[in-house]
């Protein structure tokens, strides 16, 4: 294996470096060829003066030109737009701007009709700051970045922090790719600064500051679930350091998310919940949904194209599905008022941008469903390797709210079709196997894409009670062995740590891959149960990161009309697009004692011991020893004198 | 302990046991029949209750409206299983779709040893459909099961409508916590076999199955629904499941807690409660409810589709409607509810169920019998062998001729036993493998051979390999050298009766049915037999105590109990039928009845059959 590692290191730096600069989404104003045969086809002349460029053949469907920051519905375009190695990163950037002021506040709002009948809301708010926690001078004055959290980047150095809270499971077979992906539970990973010298002892502090600061049992993070990836979390922000001893991830399967975890969360915005999209955000409503997700993400960005100077972002993004069944009784028909019981009125004023988009890029006709009020503003961008349309409301312009002064978007569907989809990459996770003894973990990564092969990369944390025989694992796709090219296994230790595994695994197209180990289930210390053992115990999602195939790049005959130069080579950003799956959790039942009859084993014990053991001890111990038949002399005539003194003998 | 360490009381207490050998011995044996007859009686037993906190204190609120709408979809399924001759998949999935559910689809096939003659099938291929509802908000970690079999014929439509009509009126509920996953399964016990291999990953069987694509985590309860008519008047459990395992009793409790609330009739082992229990009749009654559970938990079967569930430490009953000629109807909507708060409950549950009793008896639905109260009946019986044994042991001994050189005696004396012990435990277990492989391997020749079907062949093979064990002892001595000593077949039956306790010891831990009732029979074979008893009429009684015949005692007494009394010639049908579903049972489910009778039982029975002829 280790000559496999070798070999396969520059595959893997390659998917690494990659990972960093994700490039899900790089923003492209591409003119849509139907309607727009006579627009000028040059990306650059358009994105600078787009904002002119509303023709007046074409009033009812007017391109919003955007620059890179501004229409993105995913967190993760900024890295791929300011890293400047890149030679291929969209120079999108206006350069005739004006020079931001040092801080700055987006919020956005994208919703999604999704084909089960479901409806995927996304909630984005971006607070950028440029400034140094690092330096000595200590930074005191907070304006729109919150105070607890600056507080907590500089006193445990911290690069970047990622935090998510997520209550249900996503369901990629039947909702497609999420914006941000997440494990149900909690999950946790940092950064720290390369000058942390105690990175250990920093983290166990960390953790303990954000659990108070977010209500959640994030001191529950200890050695035993603490793991650092070698190759699956890179930093998402800008910064050589790749060193991972400078990394560390947890995850908390069995947190609960609530209202106690929303609260601190909605404080963090610079508006709170008074005005804004964050009225919205109440929690009767979003804790009555299919899925809810929350995150926070810090990390260090460019602050221009040259990137002189860094500033610190910080993310605050919410993701709900609302239930066709429950939420809206079965009927087709969703509304900002049916889903938040709020309808919205202002944006927060304290925010550069404010938007709503509406994902209708399967609905380019009307024909799926139909959105009112309509808008004449339209954005297109590539979200996870497919070009998507959006409707754009501007909450920033008084015309959006209409005569009402109240925006509440109505979708009606007209079609009643639920499908599965087939998402390009897929993964399911589950315990076979039956008895408390052994059991085998069976991960199945799902790999749709027609006619390519990628890599992915597989993260397993499994706890240190489930003892896995890694000599057992196996990997195989088509039935075939398939040897993963780079593998990474840090063992447990009872106790102390979890089991760690990664791998870099090929897929190829059309299959489905299979990793298998087994395990054994461990017997606890008595104390070491929970108070719920026969609940069982929980084992965190695997991980799965890849570079998937973009469905862009997939059509590479399609029917769009393209010029003709355009679409010879595929273009880099669109090629591949970054993905990560989490799999399910599992349950996982340990032997358990039977913890309601300590007395009855006392007893029983106690019987066993005093009755049963101590008549056998005392029958193999004692030396049996034959009566001397006759006593001595001296004592016969003791007894002669005893009788005749009328004493009984001795 | 003084009694044991001083060797003069230790003496005497031998003593004592070696010269009222026999009479403790009958004692203990009535006591044990006695103590097992008084279980049923009420004042001694006790009221179900409750024991898991989740399900006891909370209250649910059962609201299931469509009753009628089921009936609907019921007949809906039966034109179309007519229609497609089989499992109507396309329909049922579209129409689970429509619901709302993650639909998926299982094939399986599997061709049986040899043709099952009940229920006409051979080669099996089918279809397993099942839907998940995803509860809101939960990361897919827990699920409950509902389950029903899609029957051949007019049978188990309305469960099926009922199943759908459950799932889209759950679906529109907010308050899951667990996936719920709607399971109609095809073949029933095979089509299900294959779906919880499917589902766990593990092939025991040999079964051919494809993968499941979607799951629900561990599953923490199902139940299995089996209704026939429209309205019923009574619902029955069924609890006993694969190798007499049970499930938890809560499960009962809670069937039961929700029959009262609700005001369905409820029954177990289709006998009604009765309250006269100081009556004889009501006695009786018990009595026969009771006997019920153990010869059904001594078959090893599974008692419906719950019964595989088990193995996979599910926690699994069937619930079964009866439609018979009372006055008192209940209609599917109210069962419908009941369900429905059987399932509100089971989503509460923070644990597995583990709380209560895992194994217990039943005389009626509101009272149980706990394994301490039951295991002394077979406490009673076994302690027989150790005094018997105790007996043999001391007589072994304290050799009768005390001679001056009764060391070289003694040593003459032991130097054969080993072997003459030895032969015949080898003989007769080899036998027991006959009776385990030969059947199944010979059947294609049996059928060239005689003019049978396949199945009559495997039994008829069972019997004769059974039968020719008998002539074993003669054989046995054949292969001995010397003669068989006064000494030796002390020896074997000293290991024959150690064995046999060891044997139903452990047999009655795992299922007690089966182990007392082969220690009512075995018991007191192995405690009269020795070669010095007359022969013919000893030799009878060895046959009549035999596994074989008691078996085929429990068939009368089983169509006995069930008030369907069969004349010898129905009788001996149903008994070559009972063989050769036992037979199945092993190679399809795994059930352990037939190896444990075959492998183990059958040849410590054949050890006393050759005490008797010992020369």
């Amino acid at each position: 294996m280790a000559a496999h590692r070798c070999s396969n290191c520059a595959a893997l730096l390659i998917l690494c470096s990659l990972s960093v600069f994700i490039v899900v989404d790089s923003q492209e104003t591409t003119l849509n060829g139907g309607h727009h045969a006579t627009t000028v086809h040059n990306p650059q002349t358009t994105t600078g003066t787009a904002e002119q460029t509303a023709e007046p053949a074409v009033e009812e469907r007017r391109w919003e030109a955007t620059a890179v920051e501004e229409a993105t519905p995913d967190d993760d375009d900024d890295a791929a737009a300011s890293d400047k190695q890149d030679t291929s990163a969209p120079e999108t950037v206006d350069p005739s701007s004006v020079p931001q002021p040092k801080d700055d506040f987006q919020e956005e709002l994208v919703i999604r009709p999704l084909h089960s009948g479901d409806i995927y809301a996304s909630f984005q708010f971006r607070t950028v700051w440029e400034t140094d926690f690092m330096r000595g001078n200590k930074v005191s004055h907070y304006r729109l970045f919150p105070k607890s959290l600056g507080q907590v980047i500089s006193k445990f150095s911290v690069r970047e922090l990622h935090i998510s809270f997520t209550q249900g499971y996503w369901r990629t077979m039947q909702w497609g790719q999420p914006f941000q992906p997440s494990p149900p539970g909690a999950e946790l990973w940092v950064w720290f600064q390369d000058s942390v010298t105690d990175v250990d002892g920093t983290w166990k502090e960390l953790t303990n500051v954000l659990s108070g600061i977010f209500c959640a049992s994030l001191n529950f993070i200890d050695s035993t679930n603490t793991v650092q990836p070698s190759a699956s979390f890179k930093p998402l922000g800008i910064g050589n350091e790749t060193d991972h001893r400078f990394l560390r991830y947890a995850t908390l399967p069995r947190e609960i998310v609530c209202t106690e975890n929303l609260t601190p969360w909605k404080k963090l915005l610079p508006c709170g919940s008074k005005a804004g999209l964050a009225v919205l955000l109440k929690s009767e409503k979003l804790f009555h949904s299919s899925f809810h997700s929350q995150a926070v993400h810090i990390r260090p960005v460019c602050q221009d194209w040259q990137c002189k100077t860094t500033s610190w972002e910080l993310r605050q993004t919410l993701n709900v599905v609302f239930d066709l069944h429950n939420s809206a009784q079965g009927k087709r028909e969703w509304s900002l008022f049916k889903m938040f019981s709020r309808t919205l009125t202002e944006a927060c004023p304290l925010a550069s941008s404010s938007k709503i988009y509406i994902d209708i890029t399967d609905n380019p006709q009307g024909e799926q469903f139909e959105v009112s009020p309509a808008t004449p503003l339209l954005s297109q961008a590539v979200v996870l390797g497919d070009r998507r349309t959006f409707s754009v409301y501007d909450l920033t312009q008084q015309i959006t709210f209409g005569t009402v002064r109240s925006l509440n978007l109505l979708i009606r569907w007209k079609s009643s079709e639920g499908d599965m989809l087939r998402p390009l990459l897929h993964a399911e996770r589950y315990v076979a196997g039956y008895g408390l003894q052994t059991g085998e973990i069976h991960t199945l990564m799902y790999n749709n894409h027609p006619y390519r092969s990628f890599p992915v990369l597989l993260l397993d944390s499994v706890p240190w009670y489930l003892r896995l025989y890694i000599h057992t694992l196996t990997v195989t796709s088509k039935g075939k062995d398939n040897k993963p090219s780079y593998i990474h296994y840090q063992p447990s230790k009872d106790r102390l740590r979890p089991h760690l595994l990664e791998m870099l695994v090929q897929l190829p197209p059309n299959s489905v891959t299979e990793v298998t180990v087994q395990f054994e289930r461990a017997l606890l210390k008595w104390t070491e149960y929970t108070p719920d053992p026969n609940h069982g115990f929980y084992v965190g999602s695997s991980v799965i990161s890849s570079l998937v195939p973009s469905i862009v790049a997939m059509d590479t005959n399609s029917t769009r009309e393209r010029p003709l130069f355009s679409s010879f080579f595929p273009c880099k950003e669109e090629s591949s697009y970054f993905v990560r799956v989490y799999t399910e959790p599992l349950l996982v039942n340990l032997p358990t004692p039977d913890f309601s009859m300590p007395y009855n084993v006392i007893c029983l014990t106690c019987t066993v011991v005093a009755v049963g053991y101590g008549s056998l001890y005392n029958l193999l111990t004692r030396s049996f020893q034959i009566e001397e038949p006759s006593p001595g002399l001296a004592k016969r005539i003791a007894n002669i004198i005893r009788k005749m003194r009328g004493v009984p003998p001795l | 302990m003084g009694l044991l360490s001083d060797p003069n009381r230790r003496r005497a207490l031998i003593s004592l046991l070696t010269r009222l050998n026999s009479p403790i011995c009958v004692v203990c044996y009535m006591a044990g029949v006695a103590w097992f007859m008084g279980l049923a009686f009420e004042p001694f037993t006790l009221r179900t209750y409750m024991s898991e906190n989740a399900m006891g204190s909370t209250m649910v609120e059962e609201r299931f409206p469509a009753g009628e709408r089921a009936l609907t979809t019921g007949r809906e399924f039966s034109a179309h299983k007519k229609k497609a001759g089989g499992m109507p998949v396309d329909w049922l999935v579209k129409t689970m779709q429509a619901r709302g559910l993650e639909v998926f689809t299982q094939r399986f096939s599997r061709k049986l040893p040899f043709p099952d003659e009940n229920k006409e099938r051979y080669m099996v291929k089918g279809t397993n459909v099942y839907g998940i509802l995803r509860a809101p908000r939960a990361p897919r970690t827990e699920a409950l099961v509902l389950s029903a079999p899609c029957t051949p014929g007019d049978s188990n439509n309305q469960a099926v409508g009922l199943l759908l009509g459950l799932a889209q009126y759950f679906r529109n509920q907010i308050y899951w916590a667990k996936d719920i996953i709607f399971l109609v399964n095809e073949h029933d016990l095979i089509g299900m076999q294959a779906w919880l291999e499917g589902y766990h990953h593990t092939n025991t069987t040999g079964m051919d199955w494809s993968p499941l694509q979607g799951r629900g985590g561990s599953i923490q309860a199902a139940l299995s629904l089996e209704l026939s008519s429209d309205v019923i008047t009574s619902m029955d459990l069924v609890l006993e499941g694969l190798n007499g395992q049970l499930p938890n009793l809560d499960l009962a409790n809670l069937f039961y807690a929700f029959c009262q609330k609700i005001g369905v009739l409820c029954t177990i082992q289709g006998k009604l409660q009765r309250n006269d229990w100081d009556s004889v009749s009501g006695y009786s009654h018990s009595v026969q409810t009771m006997m019920l559970m153990v010869m059904k938990q001594a078959s090893g079967r599974p008692w419906g589709d719950h019964g595989l569930f088990l193995r996979y430490h599910i926690e699994a009953a069937s619930i079964k409607g009866i439609n018979s000629f009372r006055q008192y109807k209940t209609d599917v909507t109210t069962i419908g509810r009941l369900l429905e708060g059987m399932y509100r409950k089971l989503n509460n549950l923070l644990e597995r169920l583990h709380q209560s009793y895992f194994f217990y008896l039943m005389p009626s639905l509101s009272h149980f019998v706990s394994i301490g109260y039951y295991m002394p009946a077979f406490g009673l019986l076994a302690v027989i062998l150790l005094l018997r044994a105790l007996d043999l042991w001391v007589q072994l001994a304290t050799p009768p001729p005390r001679t001056e050189d009764g060391i070289t005696d003694k040593e003459q004396v032991s130097s054969p036993g080993v072997l003459s012990v030895l032969t015949p435990l080898v003989i007769s277990h080899l036998t027991g493998v006959a009776l385990y492989t030969l059947p199944i391997q010979f059947q294609e020749m049996a059928v060239e051979q005689f003019p049978v079907s396949e199945t009559e062949a495997v039994v008829l093979t069972a019997i004769g390999v059974y039968t020719a064990g008998l002539a074993l002892p003669h054989n046995t001595h054949r292969l001995l050298s010397g003669e068989g000593t006064e000494q030796g077949w002390r020896v074997l039956k000293l290991v024959a009766v150690l064995y046999l306790a060891v044997l139903l010891g452990c047999t009655a831990l795992i299922n007690f049915s089966l182990g007392f009732i082969l220690a009512l029979t075995l018991v007191p074979v192995a405690a009269f037999v020795t070669p010095h008893v007359p022969k013919v009429l000893s030799a009878f009684i060895l046959v009549i105590l035999s596994p074989a015949c008691t078996l085929l005692f429990s068939v009368f007494f089983f169509q006995e109990l069930q008030e369907l009394p069969v004349s010898f010639q129905e009788g001996w049908l149903l008994y070559l039928s009972v063989i050769s579903q036992g037979i199945l049972d092993h190679f399809l489910y795994g059930s352990l009845v037939y190896p444990l009778i075959a492998l183990l039982v059958y040849p410590c029975w054949l050890l006393f059959w050759n005490i008797l002829f010992w020369k």
